[in-house]
């Protein structure tokens, strides 16, 4: 292998995943040239990436660099910011999901969301589950509920805890197993994506290694896409990495390769820690 | 880094610095707490002045007089169905009056003696009797019970709130010996002394018509009126009764600081009393005609039911009208209204229409409601569609703000399991929000329930004598006949005012009772 | 390369050069003595670079510790890791150069000074480039340049060529007085030693590539011309 060629001086922003990468096939979505508006000001600066199935991707950056608005992209939440304008194509299974005539409620049952603080409906364990199965019509009665509410528990680690109080509200539980329950919420509806957006941040060690260990099992079935200001957390979590900063993507790669020999000065300062 | 030179924690001028601030700490607690007993101070002084004012309306003497229901009277011919009968008060009205002068035979005298008797009792207080007898006709011909509401004055004057007097035990009487004039000498060792210094204290305390003060003694059932008065003996002037009662007998004697002419009820009227309630046959009983009487004239009749119905129909269109439509704008406004200069321009409009006085509600609704829509003056449905546009800004205002402490994260969450927008708003947001809707909500309508000035404007001030059965059935609120009862001249009336303000209060005790319920247990839920 | 903003950790990672960098010079001079003292014959001199190398230990085990410390506090990413993990390998091959100049200078004290003079001199003639690699690569650490390692690392077959010729004319030398066998015998296992010498400075060349670049210099380009 001839190495003393250097890699070209330009930056490729659309980089597609090798072949032979472990735990992936085709991309999951495919991002071209999105750019974000929030009224005159512009927030994201051309960006085109793609997400492969079945693996972590890990969105980093410093405050601000636009990596959180770039994943409310993915599912559309944008919508509901005034004066936020998307441009630029989504696609999934071949389809832009940006387009005027897709309907941000169907796409939000195929791309879920985990948020940074915990945010479970105020109602019982049960209930927090089975709403999203009742609003979209996935189960047919009540025994079909509870399989789907059993089978999301389980998925996300949280049945062996909760099995014997469902009734119980949701609020009530410790932070680690709220964040559980709104993946488990999040898995219910049966996603293709599930996007977290520092899903660990509220919370104390141990509950965050539970919550990576989840994310590992879970990349075996989802694409999953994490925002995270911890560059361990996105080391340790995900497969491909993408550093953000000030709205453009400086650098997509292996994680193994962003975090021991970055190409980019930028990246390397950043996850350095030479520059904030 | 500055490098200030520091005063060491334990010093005398660090002790003086944390005893001034603990001084000011002092103070400022203590002005608080001063502002809080001044507060509940004024308070307690309006509880006690309504309260003891109404707990004297709370009861009320009723009379029992035991008559014989003669067809000839009670159904005459001609007039002997039960609707007849009802209506037959000059009927059983007469029957009361005879049974009266058959107590009192003095009282057929004169002119002015029988007038006094029929004062005792008012015509329409024999109209519920009327009723129950035609209700049960056969009844006619036998004898009854009936119980009729001693006159407003004499009621007070039996509670100690109407004519002042002073009641002396005086000594043992031991001759009465009849005059010529048709007077009594009564004279006993030392029996009236105290009556004397009783004559005495009195007058001291009154300043200048020492002179107009009459002396009433009872012995038994018989009154009579005393005249030239000294330690042993005195002039009796019989009223009513025997004199032989005051034969050895140790009377009661009542110094009346007013005199005759300057009062609403006579000596005669006050021995019929003494001797009535001496007979047994006056009971001090709760009064429940104050809520189930509708208004009347006579104050020992009325009762505030047409307004307590009134007031409850109001506010039920209030509720019906305001509650839904303001519920609905404030869910619209918060959630799903864009935000622009035309909504901003409503928000700003709705927050000063809170703030507009009442009384211009009841001119737009005097104007839209009853000259241009021609709804009826006076029923509670016009009242309760003025009211409602009054609550209107109240219950958008409230829920808005009760929406608004939903956190966004409850929205969030929502959507990201792919619920529209109205599932979000009305299965996850209204639902949060309900303790703070419904308080503001209920706030509002106990505001509402207060209000005066609107309803007046309306029509609602009338007399409304029966209790109205329908919305659109003229009526009045609590409110307003509170301000109309406390204009009526009678000082009958103002236990009464009394007593309503405190069935009014005790309305809206329950109300703020109920949202503190609601809101404790919704809160408590989650 | 600006600063960490916790700097603290600047500072660490420089206290780690500088002892890297103080291994390499306490190396330099044990080999320039030891080739001096075999010269001339110099037994004190010889002493005193034996007496050195236990300070080489000492300070290879202590940038050991800071290592250990750095790695597990401070998380190093990108260039810092292999910084790090270069500095550690680094240390570890000056520290076999010290070891093995030390070696050199205790077969100087046991040579008998009647050793012939042509002889010293081939091994002091050969001892010179591989001062020279050795200072050269040191250059390479301290400024950080790819290009001089790679020199370095080119390089290493001229050590090689000259180890070749220094084997045959201690061969010569050998042939032509049998009595000269133990001298002999000294001098082989010397140049030996010179000869390993070059070939850590080598890997110490690739380590610094490997600092710089990211990327590894492939094993199989490596010259390898000591035909023996």
């Amino acid at each position: 292998m001839d190495t003393s060629q250097d890699m070209p001086a330009t930056m490729d922003n659309s980089l597609t995943l090798p072949v032979a990468h472990e735990g992936s096939s085709s991309p999951r979505i495919d991002c071209r040239n999105i750019k974000v508006f929030y009224g005159e000001a512009q927030a994201i600066h051309d960006v085109s990436m793609t997400f492969p199935d079945r693996a972590v991707t890990a969105l980093i950056g410093p405050s601000g660099c636009g990596k959180s608005t770039f994943l409310r992209c993915l599912n559309r939440m944008n919508d509901t910011i005034e004066n936020c304008r998307v441009e630029g194509e989504i696609l999934m299974d071949g389809e832009n999901i940006n387009d005027a005539d897709v309907d941000p409620v169907l796409l939000r049952s195929r791309v879920g969301m985990v948020f940074q603080k915990p945010n479970p409906f105020p109602k019982s364990i049960y209930d927090n589950i089975a709403y999203g199965p009742r609003i979209h019509g996935l189960a047919n009665g009540r025994e079909d509920l509870d399989a789907i509410v059993e089978k999301s528990l389980r998925r996300a680690g949280l049945w062996d805890e909760v099995k014997d109080r469902l009734a119980a509200p949701g609020t009530g539980l410790s932070g680690g197993q709220q964040q559980r329950l709104c993946i488990a919420r999040a898995i219910a509806v049966q996603p293709e994506v599930i996007l977290m957006d520092e899903p660990c941040s509220a919370l104390d060690p141990i509950a965050t290694a539970r919550i990576e260990e989840l994310i590992d099992e879970l990349r075996n079935r989802y694409c999953i896409v994490i925002v995270t200001h911890s560059m361990q957390q996105a080391a340790r979590v995900s497969q491909r990495t993408a550093f953000f900063h000030l709205g453009n993507l400086v650098e997509l790669g292996d994680t193994n390769q962003i975090f021991t020999n970055p190409r980019e000065k930028r990246t390397e300062d950043y996850i350095t820690g030479r520059f904030g | 880094m500055t490098d200030a030179v520091r005063t060491p924690i334990t010093s005398a001028a660090a002790a003086k610095h944390l005893k001034r601030r603990r001084a000011a700490d002092g103070r400022f607690r203590y002005y608080g707490l001063s502002a809080i007993f001044i507060a509940l101070g004024a308070l307690a002084v309006l509880v006690f002045t309504i309260g003891a004012q109404a707990l004297s309306a709370a009861t009320y003497h009723v009379v029992r007089y035991d008559i014989t229901l003669d067809p000839a009277v009670v159904a005459p011919d001609g007039a002997g169905e039960p609707d007849q009968i009802a209506r037959n008060v000059d009927g059983f009205y007469s029957l009361v009056r005879d049974n009266l002068l058959a107590t009192f035979p003095e009282a057929d005298a004169d002119r002015d003696s029988r007038r006094e008797v029929s004062d005792f009792v008012t015509r329409l207080a024999v109209l519920p009797t009327a009723r129950m007898v035609a209700r049960n006709p056969e009844l006619v011909g036998s004898a009854i019970s009936l119980k009729a509401p001693l006159n407003d004055d004499l009621d007070l004057y039996l509670k100690g709130n109407g004519v002042r007097e002073r009641k002396i035990k005086a000594g043992a009487i031991e001759t009465v010996l009849a005059e010529a004039d048709g007077t009594y000498r009564v004279s006993g060792l030392g029996a009236f002394d105290p009556v004397v210094a009783g004559l005495a204290v009195a007058s001291a305390d009154r300043d200048a018509d020492a002179v107009q003060m009459n002396v009433l003694l009872t012995a038994g059932v018989s009154t009579g009126r005393l005249t030239g008065i000294s330690a042993g003996r005195a002039r009796l002037e019989l009223l009513t009764g025997q004199a032989q009662d005051f034969a050895n007998a140790r009377p009661t004697a009542r110094i009346i600081i007013s005199a005759e002419s300057e009062r609403t009820i006579s000596d005669r009227q006050i021995a019929w009393t003494l001797a009535l309630k001496e007979m047994g046959r006056i009971d001090r009983a709760p009064r429940m005609t104050l809520l189930t009487n509708s208004d009347s004239t006579y104050p020992e009749l009325a009762g505030g039911l047409s307004a307590i119905v009134g007031s409850l129909l109001t506010m039920l269109i209030t509720a019906l009208v305001a509650m839904p439509i303001g519920i609905l704008a404030a869910v619209y406004l918060e959630e799903f209204a864009p935000r622009n200069r035309v909504t901003e321009f409503i928000e700003v409009n709705i927050n000063n229409l809170a703030a507009v006085p009442s009384i211009v509600f009841g001119l737009l609704g005097a104007a839209l409601y009853i000259n241009f829509l021609g709804m009826p003056r006076s029923a509670p449905l016009v009242g309760g569609l003025v009211l409602a546009l009054m609550t209107f800004p109240v219950v958008i205002i409230a829920s808005r703000a009760a929406l608004k402490a939903v956190p966004p994260s409850v929205r969030a969450g929502a959507l990201a399991v792919g619920a529209s927008q109205m599932q979000t708003v009305f299965h996850h947001v209204v639902p949060l929000a309900a303790p703070g809707i419904l308080t503001g909500a209920i706030l509002g309508m106990a505001r509402a329930l207060g209000e005066t000035a609107p309803l007046l404007l309306i029509g609602m001030v009338a007399f409304v004598g029966d209790v109205p059965r329908g919305p659109t059935d003229e009526s009045t609120v609590m409110p307003v006949l509170i301000f109309s009862w406390s204009n009526n001249a009678e000082r009958a009336w103002e236990p009464l005012t009394s007593a309503m303000i405190v069935v009014l209060l005790a309305f809206l005790l329950l109300m703020n009772g109920l949202v503190v319920f609601l809101r404790r247990r919704y809160e408590r839920r989650w | 390369m600006s600063d960490h903003i916790v700097s603290a950790y600047s500072e660490e990672l420089e206290r780690l050069s500088a002892e890297i960098m103080k291994m390499g010079g306490i190396v330099e001079t044990m080999i320039d003595d030891a080739s001096r003292a075999l010269g001339s014959n110099d037994l004190e001199l010889a002493k005193e670079v034996v007496a050195r190398d236990p300070l080489v230990d000492a300070i290879e085990a202590d940038a050991e510790r800071q290592i250990v410390s750095l790695i597990a506090r401070r998380q190093p990413m990108g260039h810092d890791l292999r910084m790090i993990l270069s500095a550690m390998k680094i240390s570890s091959e000056l520290e076999r150069i010290g070891d093995l100049s030390k070696n050199i200078a205790k077969r100087a004290q046991r040579l008998d000074e009647n050793v012939n003079i042509e002889m010293r001199n081939a091994i002091m003639r050969m001892a010179q480039p591989v001062s020279r690699q050795l200072r050269e690569v040191l250059n390479a650490y301290a400024t950080a340049s790819a290009d001089k390692a790679l020199a370095v690392w080119s390089s290493d077959d001229d050590i090689d060529h000259h180890y070749n010729s220094v084997f045959r004319e201690m061969l010569t030398y050998l042939i032509e007085d049998p009595r000269r066998i133990t001298a002999g015998a000294h001098m082989l296992f010397m140049a030996k030693n010179l000869e390993r010498i070059g070939d850590h400075c080598t890997n110490i060349a690739e380590f610094v590539y490997y600092q710089v670049v990211g990327d590894y210099l492939s094993e199989l380009e490596r010259p390898k011309q000591n035909q023996v």
